[in-house]
């Protein structure tokens, strides 16, 4: 462990350093170079102009071709090569993926989860936002709904494992579903085993946790809708559900979008509660579980495992391109 | 109060109480007496519970001798507890009533209902290890045991220093290095600003699934292998665009003029970087960092991917989801165990609401 401590204030303070010392050592080289100052001034200073942003960048340009982009490229590399990544097999992994029947259980599955959740979260999410508003102790019933968010999926796996928890008879069930259900005179299930159930369970997991999320972001969108417009409603005899299904929601529809394009690109990568819950056994699996079980577990297949990742990529590049637009409409702006 | 304003408040109450119970009933299941868990759910935890234990018979005071026979006595009550009924197989634990005698394999067993035995033997010495099943009554028990065991023994509280050794380093990097990017798209104009915030905006969303292979290769090819620092430059790389892009729509958020005053002053773009943007941009960077923390703190994939599996190293996401499968059905452990892992999340959560919410409202929308 000291070890470990030295090592971590060294790194820090050495990438700290490292950092500083480029931009102000480039910045001063910079000045030395073309001085703002003296004749030439004015065309210094714009010289200087056009590469100190790139100073000023140069470190996260660095870590993030370095961390995010030539990774990136490199697994679309890989997937054209075999198991370790040394000889060249062109299609024959993405051939290979066509007919594979894990990858369209995990596309069916991530298509079920893409329609369920960013829509049930985003709901829910509108639906606290509207109730909350307003209300004495809203402040207090929205930091409980968004409070699944400071939780690890790890940690909401072993919470909503523990809700769906099954004993067999005669032992009294401990789950508060199965506890339930025997209440109400049914039969106990062990839920995380059933086909299409477990997708439910697990989805219930997810909606869970990002519901508070699209509650925040929506009751701040509620409250800048404009007092007076809600106040001519109000006086043209408009009722609660008439302001909100007129007003408040087409108001509002660019935030509603916003979110359900992060929820969907959080489904989209959604791992760690399959990983942890079923790991993909009983009709659960996901695409990004397929992809780390190719990638690192049984006999790991770097290429194959590419080329399910490259599919995931596939469905993600058009969120991607959506939020790209919407970034550029912005910086025109 | 209008009817609707009613309807309003329950249906509130009902959301609230329909998202606290999941986590409420693992905290009281965390610190209830492991034996009485299995007994009952944990909404009866709070109430006596009757549980069907078994003890050994260990008599307190020397036999006696009683004609031809000798007497062992003992207790096989703890304090607070009730016997209903009893018996000698584990297939039928309560066969026998509080009071009843029964010939054994030692001799007769009598079992009154305050819990004092009487086995009638032809030894001196009592039987060793005659097991008698109990079902008792017994009154609620809470105890911070399971929390002392996940800790100590179960390597929750070593997992507990890894994480923070993960987590400060990784949250604190990447918070100078998107400073100076951001301060460069939000207050400089030069040729292919647009596409680097197109770039940033794009990476923000990429799945890390894709970047596993080659930088764990990567990490291996130059001699980093599994392990802090790798995993330290992995959620460097990992949170700069979030950490751009929050910084940068902050920055942006600033009035200009102070900028363009101190350029027209002749302060160097470096100082009014230190002297005016970075602490005028003091939520933005407290916001990230909460973002940060709260997301390398639970993050798992990264975590298995670049740290080793031994518990010199092992995080708290990972340790639990290895207790998990190894103690899946033990729901006290299980339980501690992610109370220990969530404990300093939920706290800054509480602690840092505020700074939470504006980094959401800043646009900090991030993938994994």
């Amino acid at each position: 462990m000291p070890e470990a401590l030295t090592l971590a204030a060294a790194t820090m303070l050495s990438v700290l350093f490292t950092c500083v010392a480029w931009v102000w050592g480039a910045n001063r080289m910079l000045d030395l170079i073309w001085p703002a100052t003296g004749r030439r001034a004015g065309r210094n200073s714009a010289r200087a102009g056009l590469i100190r942003p790139w100073l000023f960048l140069g470190p996260a340009l660095v870590f993030m071709g370095l961390y995010l982009v030539w990774p990136v490229l490199r697994t679309g590399w890989l997937a054209l090569h075999d198991a370790t990544g040394a000889r060249f097999v062109g299609l024959e992994n993405l051939r290979w993926l066509a007919s594979d029947a894990r990858l369209y259980e995990a596309l069916g599955n991530s298509l079920a989860w893409l329609l369920v959740v960013p829509a049930v979260s985003t709901a829910l999410g509108l639906i606290a936002a509207v109730l909350t508003d307003g209300l004495r102790w809203g402040v207090l019933a929205r930091a409980v709904l968004f409070m699944p968010m400071a939780i690890s999926f790890v940690g909401a796996a072993v919470i909503w494992k523990f809700i769906y928890a099954f004993t067999p008879e005669p032992a009294p069930e401990i789950g508060l579903l199965n506890a339930l259900v025997t209440a109400a005179g049914g039969a106990p299930q062990a839920w995380l085993t059933r086909a299409f159930v477990n997708d439910l369970a697990l989805m219930v997991v997810v909606i869970w946790m990002q519901t508070g999320f699209a509650m925040v972001i929506l009751s701040a969108a509620l409250r800048a809708v404009p007092e007076e417009t809600l106040e001519a409603a109000r006086l043209d005899g408009a009722g609660p559900w008439t302001i909100f299904t007129r007003i408040q929601v087409p108001q509002i529809r660019g935030t509603l979008a916003v979110v359900w394009t992060a929820i969907t690109i959080m489904v989209l990568k959604l791992f760690d509660i399959v990983f942890v819950m079923t790991n993909g056994q009983w009709g659960t699996q996901v695409l990004a579980n397929l992809i780390y079980d190719w990638m690192f577990r049984g006999s790991p297949d770097a290429g194959r495992g590419a080329a399910v990742a490259l599919v995931l990529m596939a469905l993600v590049t058009p969120l991607m391109i959506w939020n790209i637009r919407a970034a550029l409409r912005e910086e025109r702006a | 109060m209008s009817a609707l304003a009613l309807l309003r408040h329950l249906a509130v109450a009902a959301l609230v109480a329909l998202w606290l119970l999941p986590t409420a009933g693992l905290l009281v299941t965390a610190l209830r007496d492991p034996g009485q868990i299995t007994g009952a759910g944990w909404w009866s935890a709070p109430f006596p519970a009757t549980v069907t234990v078994f003890r050994r018979l260990a008599p307190t005071t020397p036999a006696r001798a009683d004609g031809d026979a000798w007497l062992h006595e003992g207790q096989l009550l703890g304090p607070d507890e009730t016997l209903l009924a009893w018996g000698l197989s584990a297939r039928d634990p309560a066969a026998l009533a509080p009071g009843a005698e029964i010939a054994t394999r030692a001799g007769d067993l009598r079992v009154a209902a305050n819990g004092r035995y009487v086995l009638r033997s032809p030894q001196p010495e009592a039987a060793p290890g005659l097991r008698v099943f109990l079902r008792l009554r017994v009154p609620p028990r809470f105890t911070f045991e399971n929390f002392a065991r996940v800790i100590g023994a179960e390597g929750m509280g070593r997992a507990f220093l890894n994480s923070l050794m993960v987590t400060v380093p990784a949250t604190v990097l990447p918070i100078l290095v998107a400073g100076f990017a951001a301060y460069a798209l939000a207050f400089m104009r030069f040729a292919g600003r647009a596409l680097i915030v197109a770039g940033v905006v794009a990476l923000l969303v990429v799945p890390l699934h894709l970047t596993l292979i080659p930088l764990l290769r990567l990490h291996n090819a130059i001699g980093l292998g599994k392990g802090f620092l790798g995993v330290w430059l992995a959620h460097t790389g990992f949170g700069l665009p979030l950490a751009v892009h929050l910084l940068r729509n902050a920055m942006l958020a600033l009035p200009r003029e102070i900028v363009d005053c101190a350029r027209l002053d002749g302060a160097s773009e470096l100082r009014i970087f230190f002297r005016i943007v970075l602490p005028l941009s003091f939520p933005a960077l407290a916001a990230f960092a909460t973002f940060q923390f709260l997301w390398v703190w639970n993050d798992l994939l990264v975590a298995l991917v670049f740290l080793g599996a031994g518990p010199d190293q092992q995080v708290l996401t990972g340790a639990l989801r290895e207790m998990m499968g190894a103690r899946g059905g033990e729901w006290g452990l299980l339980a501690a165990a992610a109370f220990v892992a969530m404990a300093l999340p939920l706290a800054v959560f509480f602690g840092l609401q505020r700074s939470l919410v504006r980094g959401l409202l800043t646009g900090a929308v991030k993938g994994g």
